[in-house]
């Protein structure tokens, strides 16, 4: 028997996450199919089959499966699951969507944002926003997992390409109608997978200030981040917010400005390589968990930064 | 319109957790409780749609110890019209609560269930896409925004790239993210005349749901702690350790 991954894209190009979440299913089993479902995906499915130890690639491509909704995707999905141990997605908006909807129709609890594999049944996942890791070992015949893809490497791309096999959509009834969207458009680097992200806080005062952040990331080939309290402040849109209940990240390098360092936030970026707190409250909890803290008024540290690093 | 309002009762956000001790799980005793901050969201869209004329009844519904009732009371109080407790001692996981409500859902016909899209103790994020394949009900995940016509629901989701909207028919399951409102206080007249308002009680076994956990938990450990790093004086210190000690620039 088998892994199956669902594979994470926008129908233009393959997520770096599925490529994350695929080192966490080899950790469990070296059988690893992925799953490419879309309205028209095929180019994507040669990504995903270009990925180091995938056994084939299936392509499901249907109008029905079109921006991956919960309901098209769990029906497509959980009668392929007869033939496969295990279920894997990377813990993205997606997937979050989509897994707990087949674990609940495969009858299995699923185990979610898992940060280390232990052995195909027993797993390390965070709970309480990242301030306890629990090991759970799952009794159920099957297993379904979301993983966090920050907590493993990307796999890398194989000089062989896997087969890709075309696999039947059977008539998906209507249910939830896809309207519209509104994608930031930002020059920047992913959040999730950005080298550097530099993020703002409560300090920053103004959704102007945030303007010069994003210079400081156009510099640095960054992206852009935020704390909770900014986002509550109205200074920049929800998606750019990094914490417990928004991204979590983990970049090489992670500058907070005035952030004071809420557990909740902390959650979203403790496994940085390396975090800078800049901050003129001393106090700040942000500076425990920061490699190089400076007290200092971000708005004379931004600019000075800039002209530095320019 | 009838709408039921899932709601869990966790260690307040505002606390500090610690693990206990023998690893076996966080230390809860003595600990402050308060309702899931995103199941406050779910009882405030509830009020708010029954204050716009677009539901008539909220029925609140915990799952956990004697002690949820006083999470019911706080839905109760912020203006829900009824409450039901679930009782069980055993620790529940997202799929036999799932389980509960869809005995809850069978017996109470709501058209709209509002839960948040996690609970912030287990972190889980599963409840309500369960109970929707459960139900066989379309789910709408992560809502920011909830407009209910007739038998429709257009709704903006919060997905990673952004915002996505979509439009389902009712009956429907949805879960809430932050922005979605800003809950209430209940008031002191509120919070007394809530203690009139009627709770009925159960057992998972009267609901002849098996709430089994199917995951072993076999440690809770502290996550390895980030040591503190140093204090930087100027911008060019800072600068010059991170391109030349920490080469990150």
């Amino acid at each position: 028997m088998a892994i199956l991954l669902i594979a994470e894209h926008d129908e233009n190009s393959l997520k770096e996450a599925t490529a994350r979440a695929l080192s966490a299913a080899r950790q469990m089993d070296p059988q690893v199919d992925i799953l490419v479902a879309g309205e028209k995906c095929a180019a994507i499915a040669r990504q995903a089959a270009a990925l180091e130890g995938v056994r084939k690639v299936l392509l499901a491509e249907d109008a029905a499966l079109a921006h991956q909704m919960a309901g098209p995707m769990s029906a497509l999905v959980t009668p392929l699951m007869e033939t496969y141990d295990a279920l894997v997605a990377p813990a993205t908006t997606t997937g979050r969507d989509i897994a707990p909807r087949i674990a609940a129709l495969l009858d299995v609890m699923q185990i979610s944002d898992v940060v280390a594999v232990q052995s195909p049944d027993t797993f390390v996942r965070p709970i309480y926003a990242g301030n306890a890791l629990q090991t759970v070992r799952s009794k159920d015949v099957k297993k379904v997992l979301t993983i966090r893809t920050t907590a493993f490497p990307a796999t890398a791309k194989s000089a062989q390409a896997a087969p890709v096999e075309t696999i039947a959509v059977a008539e998906i009834p209507p249910g939830v109608r896809f309207v519209s969207q509104e994608l930031n458009t930002s020059e920047r680097p992913e959040l999730t997978s950005a080298r550097i992200v530099v993020s703002g806080g409560r300090g920053m005062g103004s959704t102007e200030a945030f303007a010069m952040l994003e210079e400081l990331a156009a510099r640095l080939g960054a992206a852009v981040g935020a704390s909770r309290a900014a986002v509550d402040a109205g200074f920049v849109s929800n998606d750019l917010q990094v914490g417990q209940t928004g991204k979590i990240v983990a970049p090489e390098l992670y500058m907070a400005f005035g952030i004071s360092g809420a557990i909740q936030h902390l959650a979203g970026m403790k496994d940085s390589r390396i975090i800078v707190a800049v901050n003129k409250d001393e106090e700040a909890p942000i500076f425990q968990v920061a490699d190089y803290g400076l007290v200092a008024d971000l708005f004379k540290v931004l600019p000075e930064l800039m002209e530095k690093l320019g | 319109m009838k709408i039921l309002v899932p709601v869990k009762r966790v260690a307040d956000y505002n606390v500090r957790i610690h693990v206990k001790a023998d690893e076996t799980g966080v230390e809860l005793a003595n600990v402050k409780m308060s309702m899931n901050p995103f199941d406050e969201i779910a009882v405030e869209e509830a009020i708010r749609l029954k204050e716009a004329g677009k539901a008539e009844e909220i029925i609140a519904v915990s799952i956990g110890p004697g002690e949820a009732e006083q999470t019911l009371r706080t839905a109760l109080a912020m203006g829900a019209d009824r409450a039901i407790l679930v009782k069980t001692q055993q620790e529940t996981e997202p799929l036999a609560v799932a389980k509960v409500l869809r005995a809850i859902v069978k017996r109470e016909n709501p058209d709209l269930v509002i839960l948040g899209k996690q609970a912030i103790d287990d972190d889980c994020g599963q409840t309500g896409q369960m109970l929707a394949a459960l139900l066989g009900w379309p789910q709408a995940t992560f809502i920011s925004k909830l407009e209910i016509d007739g038998e429709q629901a257009t709704i903006t989701r919060e997905i990673d790239g952004g915002l996505q909207t979509i439009s389902a028919p009712l009956p429907l399951v949805a879960t809430t993210d932050l922005r979605l409102n800003e809950p209430r206080y209940a008031s002191l007249p509120n919070i007394m005349k809530a203690r009139r308002k009627p709770l009925e009680t159960l057992t998972a076994e009267e609901l002849d749901v098996d709430v089994t956990p199917r995951l072993e938990v076999l440690k809770v450990q502290e996550p390895p702690a980030r040591a503190g790093g140093v204090r930087v004086e100027s911008v060019d210190e800072l600068i010059d350790r991170l391109k030349n000690e920490a080469g990150v620039l």
